[in-house]
């Protein structure tokens, strides 16, 4: 096919630039090869960063498996709006069984591969936070202690999205679900102990844990092809805005997942066999509240009497993170 | 083949082999675990090849990984029992609804609570609705044969099958079986051809969402392939019985039923008791012979109303209750009689492993002929122990936790059982 000059352009996001660069350089999602593997005409709402995460990571993991790939998937948004029966968005063999089995079932298909000598079929489990933290934690540990050689790919939208927007271990403090209301002394969720994920993948030990948002396209399709050319259990977790869910618009979805990494309480990073390996720096911090005050789930926050005290311990989440993470250092970068 | 003295669990983990399962995934669970732990060992060793062997994390995890073999186009392979069997259950019906063809072993175990390692039918009798047949074993031989022919059951329907076996009964006891083999099993089973694959060449999405508009349909032909395994599971074991030379399988095996006119129902391993006990009673003159029903689901109705239609009465004698009602078997035997007179009655024996004594089944036996058995018996239930229970609940309302409290009167004997 003649090369033809990539006429894309995103303001505002890390995209910037696929025209600029070199075809080998460029982004998957920039090549007219590209396999649309969750193609259009699905039923995610507008602006929804779980479909586009998915499109990324999948088209990102064609790409890198030489088209030799099958993935399993959780019960959640991405499953219902992109498989509603006849219909299927997906152009890979796709498996859908239960909600908190996903990771177990990729073992299946990954121990399947290995008896029938099909070592270049690669084999992704996804799902939403509810099926990766809370219900599918068991086969997920299980996944990963075994080190089945399986990528599991986490969308991060901060809720049980598909059943309601009900809170999750993975919702963050304060913030509105149908679970936790802003109502009450202590408005929205709880400040819990947390559950992170990409810590606790990383304390399996596995060859490869990353965090991404879908911000950095350039970033998360990295991560996704180095991931694919691992041999063993990998994880990827990324953060992916929910509009319906957060009250947000759909055209600040980008924007918000830049927002959580440039404020710090998102750190974006890789790490080979539970030690952290590279660091992707904050470029512009930006306080906490520039990220809250675009989500309604947090507008109990702003009211007339603004909620200082809440919002400096989010903050002050943030700033850990940036500590613990050495977000803001030189040398750190990928 | 050759003629072998083994272990039930160590006879079905070599049938399995011989099956060439592909992906074998196991968490334990007595009475199950003998049966994984020789698959483990074979596949460890190298002796069955190509196979993957995963030591799973829970039973959920286990039917989970099978599923995903099983959508790869692998053959899949698993055995549970009891509490395992509940903790795997939403992935049971999966499985079913998927039509995958997986094979799984449920060594059949009492449910908790109280907490019971022992044998009876609750386990595999929870999931009589969930799309799987299942096949019960009266024998360590019929338990090895049945493993070969779901196999090749589920892969021709594209439905996975529970086989049933009794646990410690038959899961641990030593017998002479009649081991085939490769050349016969190769010859009866052919090599796994999904209906339905992942295949990267080929890519199909599976397990979509289905509304109203044609979950109905889909659920019309969850029956309709049972019902087509009404039709294939005689035609198997015939051709089985032309490969290996013997009869198991098939949908009911009746025992001196011609002119009886008692006829005795039951699953599994007490089957061999009962026989006993009819040989004897026959020998005394009375009329009397034994169903033994080997395929629960799909439920031969028809089978089932042939064999019983001549006798006078039915006892059903079946290792489960369904609390709140009484049997479980009994309601679909009941179904396949139904506009006959023939009066059924349900006995609930050997639960949690109690005892079925060829001496109780005199007893009851010659009740059913004089027409003495009510609608529903607990065979050897110990009244006494009742009685004083409801009455200490009567008389305190904080009268404890119940079955440290029945254990207490039992006293020294539920300790000799431990
Ligand atoms: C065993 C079980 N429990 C609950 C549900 C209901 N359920 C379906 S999707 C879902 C929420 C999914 O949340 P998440 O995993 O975060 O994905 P999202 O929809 O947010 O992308 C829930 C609770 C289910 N399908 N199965
Ligand atoms: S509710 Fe959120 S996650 Fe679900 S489709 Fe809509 S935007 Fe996407
Ligand atoms: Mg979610």
């Amino acid at each position: 096919m003649p090369f033809q000059p990539v006429k894309f352009y995103q303001t505002g996001t890390f995209t910037v630039g696929n025209r600029l660069l070199e075809p080998e350089v460029r982004s998957v999602q920039a090549n007219m090869q590209r396999t649309n593997s969750l193609n259009s005409g699905h039923r995610a709402c507008q602006g929804c960063g779980e479909a586009l995460g998915a499109r990324y990571a999948i088209d990102a993991a064609m790409n890198a498996s030489n088209r030799q790939l099958i993935a399993a998937n959780a019960t959640g948004c991405l499953e219902v709006f992109s498989t509603p029966y006849p219909e299927t968005s997906w152009q890979i063999p796709w498996l859908h069984s239960l909600f908190g089995n996903t990771a177990a079932v990729a073992t299946g298909i990954a121990a399947a591969m290995r008896a029938k000598g099909r070592r270049d079929v690669r084999v992704i489990a996804q799902g939403g936070d509810g099926g990766t933290t809370d219900i599918g934690f068991g086969c997920l540990s299980g996944m990963f202690e075994r080190n089945d050689d399986v990528l599991y790919i986490c969308y991060d939208n901060e809720a049980y999205m598909n059943t309601g927007v009900q809170r999750s271990s993975a919702t963050p403090p304060a913030a509105r679900t149908a679970t936790t209301m802003p109502v009450g002394p202590e408005p929205g969720n709880v400040f819990g102990q947390g559950k992170n994920l990409p810590q606790i993948a990383m304390a399996h030990n596995i060859p490869y844990v990353a965090t991404a948002t879908v911000a950095d396209l350039h970033d998360l399709e990295y991560k996704v092809k180095k991931a694919i050319g691992i041999r063993g259990a990998k994880y990827i977790h990324i953060y992916v805005p929910c509009p319906l869910g957060w009250g947000a618009a759909s055209h600040d979805t980008i924007k918000l997942a830049r927002l959580v990494k440039e404020s710090g309480l998102f750190p974006v990073y890789e790490a080979e066999h539970g030690v952290v390996t590279s660091v992707s720096r904050i470029r512009k911090r930006v306080p906490v509240e520039d990220y809250l005050r675009l989500q309604r789930r947090f507008a109990h926050l702003f009211g007339k009497v603004p909620a200082v005290a809440t919002i400096a311990r989010i903050q002050a989440m943030a700033d850990q993170n940036i500590r613990k993470f050495g977000l803001l250092e030189e040398g750190t970068h990928s | 083949m050759s003629l072998k003295q083994c272990e039930g669990s160590r006879a079905v983990a070599e049938a399995v082999a011989l099956c060439r399962p592909e992906v074998i995934c196991a968490y334990p669970i007595s009475p199950q675990t003998h049966i994984v732990e020789a698959l483990g060992e074979m596949v460890k060793s190298g002796e069955l090849q190509p196979c993957e062997f995963i030591n799973v994390e829970s039973e959920f995890a286990a039917m989970s990984v099978a599923i995903g073999a099983s959508a790869a186009g692998a053959r899949a392979y698993t055995a549970t029992a009891s509490q395992g069997l509940l903790f795997m259950v939403e992935a049971v019906y999966n499985a079913a609804g998927l039509g995958l063809p997986i094979v799984m072993t449920v060594a059949n175990r009492a449910i908790g609570a109280p907490i019971n390692i022992w044998n009876d039918h609750s386990d595999s009798m929870s999931q009589r609705d969930c799309g799987w047949i299942q096949l019960f074993a009266e024998t360590n031989q019929e338990a090895l044969d049945l493993h070969i022919q779901a196999f090749r059951l589920g892969e021709e329907l594209s439905l996975p099958v529970m086989v049933c076996m009794d646990g410690f009964i038959l899961t641990h006891a030593y017998e002479r079986v009649d081991m085939p083999t490769q050349e016969q099993v190769d010859a009866f089973l052919p090599p796994f051809v999904p209906r339905q694959v992942l295949d990267p060449d080929e890519p199909v999405s599976i397990g979509a969402m289905v509304g109203p508009e044609a979950f109905t349909e889909v659920r019309y032909l969850a029956h309709a392939k049972q019902m087509q395994a009404l039709e294939l599971i005689p035609q198997q074991a015939a051709e089985f019985r032309k490969i290996f030379a013997r009869d198991s399988g098939g949908l009911v095996r009746p025992y001196r039923c011609e002119d009886a006119e008692t006829i005795v129902v039951a699953l599994g391993s007490v089957l061999g008791t009962i026989k006993d006990v009819v040989d004897e009673m026959r020998a005394e003159g009375h009329r009397i012979g034994v169903l033994g029903v080997v395929s629960f689901r799909p439920f031969p109705l028809a089978a089932v109303r042939d064999a019983l239609q001549a006798a006078r009465r039915v006892v059903v004698l079946e290792k489960s209750l369904a609390v709140g009602i009484g049997g479980i078997v009994s309601t679909d035997v009941r179904m396949a009689l139904s506009g006959l007179p023939l009066p059924t009655r349900t006995v609930i024996a050997g639960l949690g492993g109690r005892a079925i004594t060829k001496a109780s089944l005199h007893k009851l036996l010659r009740q059913a002929q004089q027409d003495e058995l009510e609608q529903l018996t607990f065979l050897d239930l110990d009244g006494k122990l009742i009685e004083r229970h409801l009455l200490r609940e009567k008389q305190m309302r904080r009268s404890g936790p119940l079955a440290e409290n029945i254990l207490r009167d039992v006293g020294v004997v539920a300790a000799r059982i431990a």
